[in-house]
């Protein structure tokens, strides 16, 4: 009847520990492949150009027109404004502004639409999911409201019905349901938020900055963030991504590290098995013969 | 070889402390009502910048750490083979199916769609197998009936000596299937809580980039493993002590000191494997600075260290009062680095704060309360607890 | 007409009053009418009335060069004071090429005498923007051109008010490619302080207001870096337009007699200038009829006050608004967001503390027990 000394069970738990810990940059590699959606042809995303933003919030009156949101409503001297101060479950796409002393800047903001989103990594039963045109499409009929998304999102973007008793998460979703495309886009007086396909918009951006020498930051933020977003920025070559409350996020995509660590660890539940079978022979060799009945629990 | 057996405690269920902590259950009771009736907004303190709280990282996060009680006493006792240890497991096992099962109610009450949650185990075809969350919730639900089957043979045993006609009749015919089956059954309860325990772990690495360099690791997943085995250990000394001593049986120190270097050197292979990691990726600098991450995280690696020294002495082994008050401190810290990793280390943003709300804690608090009264009723019906030396019945 | 019918405008204040049928009390009433219209305090209307009242009005002389008269017949159909009152009982417009009834050498004499009379004193208003290319050919009254008409006029004027976009920035002659050099009065009077009221035409009251304030208290009124008055030009069209609520809901409209364009909402879209245009249009109306300017009709405004816009930005196209920042209620990046509650936070620590509490005299409790003594089992 052999069994297991302490020694060898401490040092079962430091080789599984350290083949923990080598197993996820290991597997990385391996799921390298599977996880990288990279930019397609028919993405859809829009280009948001700071410097011509004026601030005038038509897109974000015309967004709550579109998507059937009520206000958020706010008294000021008596008199009712809509006027929600961030994206929430009433809001798909916000204004805000950035103040560096007397310079002001005007950032928009919705859903980012990453080629790797988080919170279709995250959602346990799919009900976040790239669909057509890259647009990530929310299935409420799946949706558990446990709100992981939100957790998970490197933009804070997905948001939680908190006031309603059956409650969705709201965020935006280029207005898939609407012909004419993107409600914010057709509003916009200064061609300031524009719609299309990324290649188009990309090769938009790059030719406002051509055009207008010193004006805007190299950067387009977007192209690489969080693994490449299909909504693209452009700002003032004084005001810096971060001034305007755009993460600072560098070329890997959000879920790279928790997927490789589910796929390395249980990839085709090969590993669980087999714990499995080395545990259940242990314990069966443990408990049978005499001893049985004092180890029953 | 042990001559202990199992005993129910037997006695006054409503005594004033079961009462009061009826009292607390029925006032997290009423919370409820709010909380289904009003909706999530209104009834907790969780808001856009902070989604997850108390519900999540206290009630599920801690509360089946605190219950992992019967994954490390199982450890102890079918795999290393320890059968002196085999008095702890019973009560160990009660303690971990109470924290689970209302781990798993405080899901029910956190998650805004609750009525889909029958579609996780069931929608096979919907399973996005990136998610660790997918890991933890099923491995949670089938964890919470395992961890019920490996306890009853406690139950089976109650039924079979002194139950009614049906009672017995089904304990005797379903005893003898369970014993066939229980190897692979308590194998089971070994092998699913390194699964989501880890898998806990694993959570917490999606969101990244808003989480603090001191407890973001990659290694999250092995950190909380280790974690919960040693709070495993330690909420079963700390629950031994308390339930023998308050129900004024005497219990051998000594029993309980033998864990005593276990849970020490476990402790320390978790602060080495902290410490390492955090060096090897550069963030150490940051656990020097002057702010209240870096307060935070010396408190919870203090509460740790000096008691897991304290374990590895010689006042460990014999006194109570050292296991007892190591156990303590060692829950703590434990436990702060959970809820810190959760909720501390978490940063949506700037403007946002969180605090849980009243009606938050009285349903956390409730729900703590109403283990305990079931805690009390299952061991003084039940032969779960056992003594060196038999009690003078209370 | 003679010499002597010219006079008439010079007689005293009440005389003329009782001339042209009016009583002291109505003279006084059109005085406070014409203060309010200008925004002057209301002792000037007594003020006003005295130096009305006086021998000698106060003497205004009209220039006009290359204009189109619009700023004099928009002028005539201000009714506070009217034109008539204007004329007969506030001011003596000594000479003014369009309204007086004098012509050719006639003319000219009342100019000369009137200068003569008035030197240093009078206020000379310019309307018409200044050629000087060839010499100033291009602009020719009575054999003079009208760059040597306005140096020489000017150099006896004791205020210079340029009325209407042409006298204060170049107006429509001066757009490109400007074949005549076509320049403002400033230009020209380089070193003088030549008040602006620029506006296509200029809002009437701007100049009464600017006229009367001189005639009546001897100052100007303060102005700003273009010489324009503060009090009428200070701010945006913008930020006293009666469509700014559309502006700021979002609600444009798009095409001329669309929804949007019918329900009266924002021309922003359409190229409205009036985020950048300095004027008072939207608040004091042309001719008093009420709705009676570009946007209240449903046309953008074009901003013909301004240099920059008026004929030089196409109509349609948007321009930047100037603003002097957002208002502090906008939504910031880092806007804050709930509050903690201190009753949780006490209930918290009330039960945490009983915890720790709790822990404590656990501990003491079985460190007072004696160590166990009999043989437990173990391996």
């Amino acid at each position: 009847m052999t069994t297991i000394t302490r020694r060898q069970l401490l040092q079962g738990a430091a080789v599984a520990g350290v083949a923990a810990a080598t197993a996820a940059p290991a597997t990385a590699e391996a799921s390298a492949e599977s996880e990288a959606r990279g930019r397609q042809p028919g993405d859809l995303g829009l280009l948001y150009d700071s410097t011509l933003c004026i601030g005038c919030r038509a897109c974000v009156t015309k967004c709550k027109q579109a998507n059937e949101l009520p206000v958020d409503a706010l008294t000021i001297n008596g008199a009712p404004y809509d006027a929600p101060n961030d994206l929430n479950a009433t809001t798909k796409t916000v204004i805000q502004v950035a103040t560096q002393g007397d310079r002001f800047a005007f950032v928009k903001r919705q859903c980012m639409q990453c080629l790797d989103p988080a919170c279709v990594s995250a959602c346990m039963i799919k009900a976040y999911q790239k669909g057509p045109g890259g647009v990530i499409t929310y299935d409420q009929s799946r949706c558990l409201g446990d709100r992981y998304c939100q957790i998970a999102c490197p933009f804070n973007v997905p948001k939680f019905q908190w006031s309603k008793a059956i409650p969705v998460m709201v965020k935006c979703e280029m207005c898939r349901h609407r012909k004419e495309g993107p409600a914010c886009s057709e509003v916009c007086p200064r061609q300031a938020v524009i719609s299309g396909k990324v290649t188009d918009l990309m090769a938009e951006a790059r030719r406002r900055q051509a055009a207008s020498p010193g004006k805007y930051l190299a950067r387009i933020y977007g192209e690489t963030e969080a693994g490449g977003t299909q909504c693209l920025y452009l700002s003032a070559a004084d005001v810096p991504f971060e001034t305007l409350g755009l993460p600072k996020l560098d070329a890997t995509t959000q879920p790279h590290l928790s997927t490789s660590i589910q796929h390395g660890l249980y990839n085709k539940m090969i590993a669980p098995v087999a714990l499995y079978a080395a545990i259940g022979f242990a314990v069966w060799k443990n408990t049978r013969g005499g001893e049985d009945e004092e180890k029953k629990p | 070889m042990s001559h202990a057996t199992a005993t129910p405690v037997g006695g006054k269920l409503t005594t004033p402390f079961f009462n009061l902590m009826a009292l607390v259950a029925l006032v997290g009771a009423v919370a409820l009502v709010v909380r289904f009736g009003q909706g999530l907004g209104a009834a907790s303190g969780m808001t856009d910048g902070y989604a997850w709280g108390i519900w999540i990282a206290i009630d599920v996060v801690v509360g089946t750490a605190l219950g992992c009680g019967g994954y490390a006493m199982a450890l102890m006792v079918y795999v290393a083979n320890r059968g002196k240890y085999h008095p702890l497991v019973r009560p160990a096992l009660l303690t971990g199916a109470l924290g689970y099962s209302f781990a798993a109610l405080s899901i029910v009450v956190d998650v805004g769609r609750y009525w889909g949650m029958w579609k996780i185990p069931t929608y096979v075809s919907w399973w996005n197998f990136d998610s660790a969350l997918l890991e933890v919730a099923l491995c949670v639900m089938t964890y919470v009936m395992v961890i019920w089957i490996e306890f009853s043979p406690s139950v089976l045993e109650r039924w079979r000596a002194s139950g009614t006609p049906g009672q017995r009749t089904f304990a005797e015919s379903a005893g003898p299937k369970l014993d066939k089956a229980l190897p692979w059954i308590i194998a089971l309860g070994i092998l699913l809580p390194t699964m989501h325990q880890s898998s806990l772990g694993t959570v917490m690495m999606l969101p990244y980039s808003k989480m603090h360099p001191l407890w973001f690791s990659p290694i999250l997943p092995l950190l909380f493993l280790v974690n919960c085995l040693f709070l495993g250990y330690a909420a079963v000394i700390g629950e031994t002590t308390v339930s023998t001593s308050g129900f004024g049986r005497r219990s051998d120190p000594r029993l309980l000191g033998s864990l005593a270097p276990v849970m020490g050197w476990l402790i320390l292979f978790f602060l080495a494997l902290r410490f390492g990691n955090l060096a090897m990726r550069g963030s150490l600098p940051a656990a020097f600075a002057a702010n209240k991450y870096a307060a935070w995280f010396w408190l919870e690696n203090l509460l740790l260290l000096v008691p897991g020294i304290v374990l590895l002495g010689k006042n460990a082994r014999e006194r109570a009062s050292t296991q007892f008050g190591a156990a303590f401190a060692i829950m703590a810290g434990g436990v702060l680095y959970r809820f810190n990793t959760y909720i501390l280390a978490y940063d949506p943003g700037p403007g946002w704060s969180y605090f849980p709300s009243v009606l938050e804690i009285l349903v956390t608090a409730g729900f703590v309360a109403a283990q305990v009264m079931i805690y009390l009723f299952v061991v003084r019906r039940f032969p779960v607890l056992t003594s060196a030396t038999p009690a003078p019945s209370r | 007409m003679d010499r002597d019918a010219l006079r008439i405008s010079n007689l005293t204040g009440a005389a003329a009053a009782i001339a042209s049928g009016v009583g002291r009390r109505d003279f006084l009433k059109i005085c406070s009418l014409a203060a309010a219209a200008v925004g002057l305090p209301v002792s000037a209307a007594e003020k006003m009335a005295a130096r009305a009242a006086l021998p000698k009005k106060p003497s205004v002389i009209w220039l006009q060069f290359q204009e189109c008269t619009g700023c004099t017949e928009s002028l005539l159909r201000t009714s506070h004071p009217g034109a008539g009152e204007l004329i007969l009982d506030l001011i003596s417009l000594d000479y003014h090429e369009t309204l007086m009834a004098a012509a050719g050498h006639q003319a000219e004499k009342s100019l000369t005498e009137a200068i003569k009379e008035n030197d240093g004193k009078f206020v000379l208003v310019v309307e018409g923007a200044i050629p000087v290319k060839d010499n100033g050919n291009f602009c020719r009254i009575g054999d003079r051109t009208a760059l040597d008409m306005l140096k020489d006029v000017a150099s006896h004027a004791g205020a210079i008010i340029a009325i209407g976009s042409c006298a204060s920035w170049g107006g429509i002659p001066s757009a490109d490619p400007n074949p005549t050099g076509a320049s403002s009065a400033g230009d020209i009077l380089k070193g003088k302080t030549v008040v602006t009221i620029p506006g296509c035409p200029a809002n009437p009251y701007n100049l009464l207001g600017v006229v009367l304030q001189y005639a009546t208290f001897g100052t100007l009124p303060e102005l700003d870096a273009k010489a324009r008055p503060k009090f009428a030009y200070s701010r945006v069209i913008h930020d006293d337009c009666p469509r700014r609520a559309h502006f700021d809901a979002g609600r444009f409209a798009q095409r001329y007699g669309d929804e949007g364009s019918r329900q009266g909402w924002c021309l922003y879209k359409m190229g409205c200038k009036g985020p950048r245009t300095h004027a008072n249009c939207s608040l004091l109306h042309f001719g008093e009829v009420v709705g009676a300017w570009p946007i209240g009709i449903g046309a953008q405004c074009f901003g013909c006050t301004e240099k920059e816009l008026a004929f030089r930005v196409p109509m349609f196209q948007t321009v930047e608004p100037e603003q002097l920042g957002p208002p502090g209620m906008y939504p910031s990046v880092n806007a804050k967001h709930g509050d903690v509650s201190p009753v949780a936070t006490g209930i918290a620590g009330v039960a945490i503390g009983a915890a720790i509490g709790a822990g404590i005299v656990m501990s003491r409790k079985l460190g007072q027990q004696p160590p166990e003594k009999d043989g437990g089992e173990e391996k």
